[in-house]
């Protein structure tokens, strides 16, 4: 049976002297330094992680470089597959970045600024490759397409760019259709609402895009906790959930995680 | 076994086929830990030089197949010869003789290798496609690829999978909504395939790249 991957996500950006360091934040804010990139990556491997994603949030021509040094080192030494995103514009980027050893490429901005991203990465490289990534916010107006009932308010869910800072108007649910028809062969989906809140994932919203699309979802942003993870899997049909601070701060391990899913039933490898 | 002490002997030499698809980093790393060197070649003398021989890829089969159209007799020749061929993902459905996937894009005429006879067919519709993420393997015959191997995890992304005419060639199989084969080989032995990524499976993968290496220093 397929099992439900766990996924931690390293968020790297350079630190003071140019080296690239991981940092976790709250609502896409308020970063704190929590380690070197390439060791961690060691250490999830050995504690069973099942994948991993980095995200390059420097946003610079410099930490591109860094970042691509970082998945090669980190793809030379761990056999997991590793997705990479942060900045990805052209088809020339997510080339790079498949060549440093990336099996996937995470696309937000980009994609939402030309569509045929999509369709040109997954004509060139493959489906499997491209995963479009969301960075979604509850709007309580009547402006969206799909609305779902949020502790009894209609609520629809935007796509944003640049990390939360600037809305796009467009409708979570209707991208993630799109973004499926035009070939992403994966859906990533965070909330803006539930980053760094540990108060579980936005179910609601993970809820609305499974159920609109039938490639794989990565639940992302606000867990808190094995159970916070169980929830997104049974309740809202993810394929996968990723979690940063909780594993990054020693809070819970891979294997709690884990071994917490596997007593209830979840399918997950041990 | 000790990766690192069989990765200072190297203990046989194994080319990768170039045919200009994708990502060829991590397959060459995870079969130089497993103690092979590596050649990435398009060149026919050099998989004939070597001990044993990888076909990759990823993507779509017809692109595949049309990609590796020029060096269609010299894979076979590998085969012939009895060494070792070992196809990952794409390159396992490219072992076999016709794919659904190049009828959906309006050409039944593209043809594998049909070095296991047989046809690779697409998940049913209501399933998420493609089957990606780990899964286990159920061992279902003897074969030194799968040494040291049963109930494992290993790591998938496709769309379609492999039916072999002969049920003989399934050497283990994966239960994705049906059971369908995840490694298949042919009646000789020498000629064998993963759906899933060995490079990408942690070290289960790496298990089953020793044993291909194992396998190439043995036909030596």
């Amino acid at each position: 049976m397929l099992t439900k991957r766990i996924i931690p996500c390293i968020d790297v950006d350079l630190d003071d002297d140019g080296n690239p360091a991981v940092y976790t934040g709250v609502h896409f804010q308020d970063l704190e330094y929590t380690g070197d990139p390439v060791e961690m990556a060691h250490a999830y491997n050995e504690a069973g992680a099942d994948e991993f994603v980095f995200l390059d949030i420097t946003a610079s021509a410099d930490g591109r470089e860094t970042m691509l040094s970082v998945v090669e080192q980190v793809a030379d030494e761990v056999f997991i597959p590793l997705t990479v995103g942060g900045g990805i514009r052209t088809v020339e980027d997510i080339k790079e970045t498949l060549r440093a050893g990336a099996d996937k490429v995470s696309i937000t901005t980009g994609a939402l600024e030309r569509p045929e991203l999509i369709n040109e990465g997954a004509r060139a490289f493959g489906s499997q490759c491209i995963v479009i990534s969301v960075d979604a916010r509850r709007r309580f107006d009547d402006e969206g397409e799909h609305f779902v009932d949020v502790d009894g308010e209609s609520c629809w869910f935007e796509c944003t760019k640049k990390g939360g800072r600037e809305g796009t108007g467009i409708d979570v649910v209707e991208w993630a259709k799109e973004a499926e028809s035009r070939g992403a062969g994966e859906l990533f989906v965070n909330s803006i609402d539930a980053d760094g809140t540990k108060d579980g994932y936005d179910i609601p919203l993970t809820k609305a895009v499974c159920d609109a699309v039938s490639t794989p979802v990565i639940a992302s942003s606000g867990c808190g906790g094995p159970e916070d993870m169980y929830e997104v899997f049974t309740d809202a049909g993810a394929d996968a959930g990723l979690a940063a601070s909780i594993f990054h701060f020693g809070e819970y391990s891979i294997e709690e995680t884990k071994s917490y899913l596997d007593e209830r039933d979840i399918p997950v490898r041990l | 076994m000790e990766s690192t002490a069989v990765s200072e002997q190297e203990l046989a030499s194994v080319a990768i086929v170039d045919y200009g698809l994708g990502n060829l980093r991590s397959v060459t790393r995870g079969l130089e830990r497993a103690g092979a060197s590596v050649e990435i070649t398009e060149d026919p003398a050099e998989f004939r030089a070597a001990d044993g021989v990888v076909l990759p890829g990823v993507g779509a089969f017809r692109e595949g197949v049309e990609n590796a159209d020029p060096l269609r007799e010299d894979l076979l020749a590998v085969a012939d010869r009895g060494q070792p061929l070992f196809g990952i993902c794409l390159g396992m459905q490219m072992l076999l003789t016709t794919s659904e996937e190049a009828e959906t894009a309006g050409d039944a005429s593209v043809t594998g290798l049909d070095l296991i006879p047989g046809t690779n067919v697409r998940f049913a519709e209501g399933q998420k496609v493609p089957h990606m993420g780990w899964n286990e393997l159920a061992v279902e015959r003897d074969h030194p690829l799968v040494e040291g191997i049963d109930g494992e995890h290993a790591y998938f992304v496709h769309s379609y999978y492999a039916v072999p005419d002969d049920e003989s060639a399934t050497v283990a199989t994966t239960d994705y909504d049906r059971r369908f084969p995840s490694i298949v080989a042919n009646e000789a032995g020498n000629v064998f395939g993963t759906q899933f990524h060995p490079e990408k499976s942690g070290e289960t993968g790496l298990q089953i790249l020793r044993n291909f290496v194992e396998i190439c220093a043995d036909a030596e």
